[in-house]
């Protein structure tokens, strides 16, 4: 496929699966706390908010050595999750989707933030006067007010998913064919002697990848967002 | 009847309003900006806990402190228009109207769009409307609700002159066509004196007079004056 080596295939399916599905299985909790933090005050508010931010302001790696001693063979999570249930978590394809799914977090919260901010309270008063329940309003006006939020909370979250690479090496390795992404493949192509050309060839695909996704995201946003109200 | 006595305090602002009022027909209810309209429209419709007191409507205690009492927004029976409509911006009109509605294509349902003049206007967006359209939509959408009541915060005083007029008067038919009684608030006599036959007036968070319309109140807002004339 588009003349890449079986080992740069491999690795460019293995990114793109594990940052669909890190974006999939965070997006329900990137929501309810995007929401919470867009329009609710309560105790605690700041802090959930720093803590949600956190992983955009560590180094990666940092990140990936917390989850590493957190899911580690030796840690509770991991610890837990092996004598229970067999699971091993870190340096598996596991690990790849948790790292993706860490580091893409915060920006997906941040852009669904900022929609459910962005909209006036009264949508909610109105839907509540004409009968609807909390949970109405929730999924038949809130929600979709805040989709080009959502949707370019994922956009953002995918491309920074595809291009993770501390966290990823540090909890999951890189191990060909398992957990080696596309931008482990480019690290491991750049330490190769003669590996020049497909480094650039990575590097190009990933410029594709990053950008299609920003773009997307752009045309997704327009598509969806109420058209402009005339006076 | 509508019957309510309340005490709010919101910083220095207190609200102390004592009244009983017929359910039936137009009530304006008017006052300076600050006076404690908005204050009141949000406690009538359940999106403002007051500090103490009571409301009811048609013997149905609302809200009562002393007897714990707080009727949610959804069954309170009381539909609002807020100044700038909010119509759903992602729903056709005629998925705004239906949201609140009992039953679709009724005697009712058609005599609402019917009275409103909005025939014409029921696959529109929201964002294609004019600002009279869609306050027309707004009021449209709440009425279908069939409300005991429906509070109007300042429904026309974003409209220019002449589709103020105009919406003034399908106000008054609809309300006679549907008998659902409304009140009406605004800051502008004009609008109210067209419109209503019982005028309360609010100043400093409290009811300054309950009568008909007085032109004596004309003259505390000379400005408002050579609106009439342009209308």
């Amino acid at each position: 496929m588009f003349g890449l080596s079986p080992m740069e295939e491999t690795a460019l399916m293995l990114s793109l699966r594990a940052s669909a599905a890190a974006v999939l299985w965070s997006l329900p909790l990137a929501v309810a706390i995007g929401w919470l933090l867009g329009t609710r005050r309560f105790p605690g508010h700041a802090m959930l908010n720093a803590l949600v931010h956190l992983p955009l302001v560590l180094p990666p790696v940092v990140l990936g050595y917390l989850l590493l001693l957190l899911l580690g063979r030796n840690g509770p999570i991991g610890g837990a999750l092996y004598d229970w249930f067999g699971l091993r978590i870190a340096f598996s394809s596991h690990a790849v989707v948790i790292a993706c799914a860490v580091v893409g977090f915060p920006l997906m919260v941040r852009a669904i933030r900022q929609s459910a901010e962005a909209i006036d309270p009264r949508y909610a008063r109105a839907a509540r006067s004409l009968g609807a329940s909390e949970a109405r309003v929730f999924a038949t006006v809130t929600l979709p007010m805040m989709a080009p939020g959502i949707l370019t909370g994922i956009t953002l979250a995918f491309a920074r998913a595809v291009g993770e690479f501390g966290a990823t090496i540090t909890l999951a390795g890189n191990i060909p064919g398992r957990t080696q992404t596309l931008p482990l493949a480019l690290f491991t192509v750049t330490q190769s002697p003669g590996g020049d050309a497909d480094a650039l060839r990575l590097c190009l695909l990933s410029l594709a990848l990053a950008g299609g996704a920003l773009l997307a995201s752009e045309a997704i946003t327009r598509r969806v967002t109420p058209h402009e109200v005339r006076p | 009847m509508i019957e309510l006595s309340l005490r709010h305090r919101l910083g220095t602002f207190r609200l102390k309003v004592y009244l009983e009022l017929p359910a039936q027909g137009i009530i304006g209810l008017m006052g300076r900006s600050g006076s404690g309209k908005s204050t009141l429209f949000a406690c009538l419709a359940g999106h403002t806990r007051p500090t103490t007191g009571y409301i009811k409507l048609g013997g149905r205690t609302l809200f009562d402190d002393a007897l714990r009492v707080d009727v949610p927004p959804a069954r309170r029976g009381i539909g609002v228009v807020f100044q700038d409509g909010l119509l759903f911006p992602h729903m056709s009109v005629a998925r705004n109207l239906a949201y609140g509605a009992k039953t679709r294509g009724t005697d009712f349902w058609h005599e609402v769009i019917d009275a409103l003049d909005l025939g014409q206007l029921l696959d529109a967006r929201p964002g294609r409307l004019s600002g009279g359209e869609r306050q027309r939509a707004a009021i449209a959408r709440a009425l279908m609700a069939e409300p005991e009541l429906l509070l109007l915060d300042e429904p026309v005083s974003a409209l220019d002159p002449g589709l103020k007029a105009r919406t003034l008067d399908l106000i008054a038919r609809v309300q006679s066509r549907t008998g659902i009684p409304m009140i009406f608030i605004s800051h502008a006599p004009h609008e109210v004196r067209r419109l209503c036959e019982r005028v309360v007036m609010l100043q400093d968070g409290q009811v300054l007079s309950d009568t008909g319309p007085d032109p004596a109140h004309e003259a505390q807002f000379p400005a408002a004056r050579g609106t009439l004339c342009a209308v």
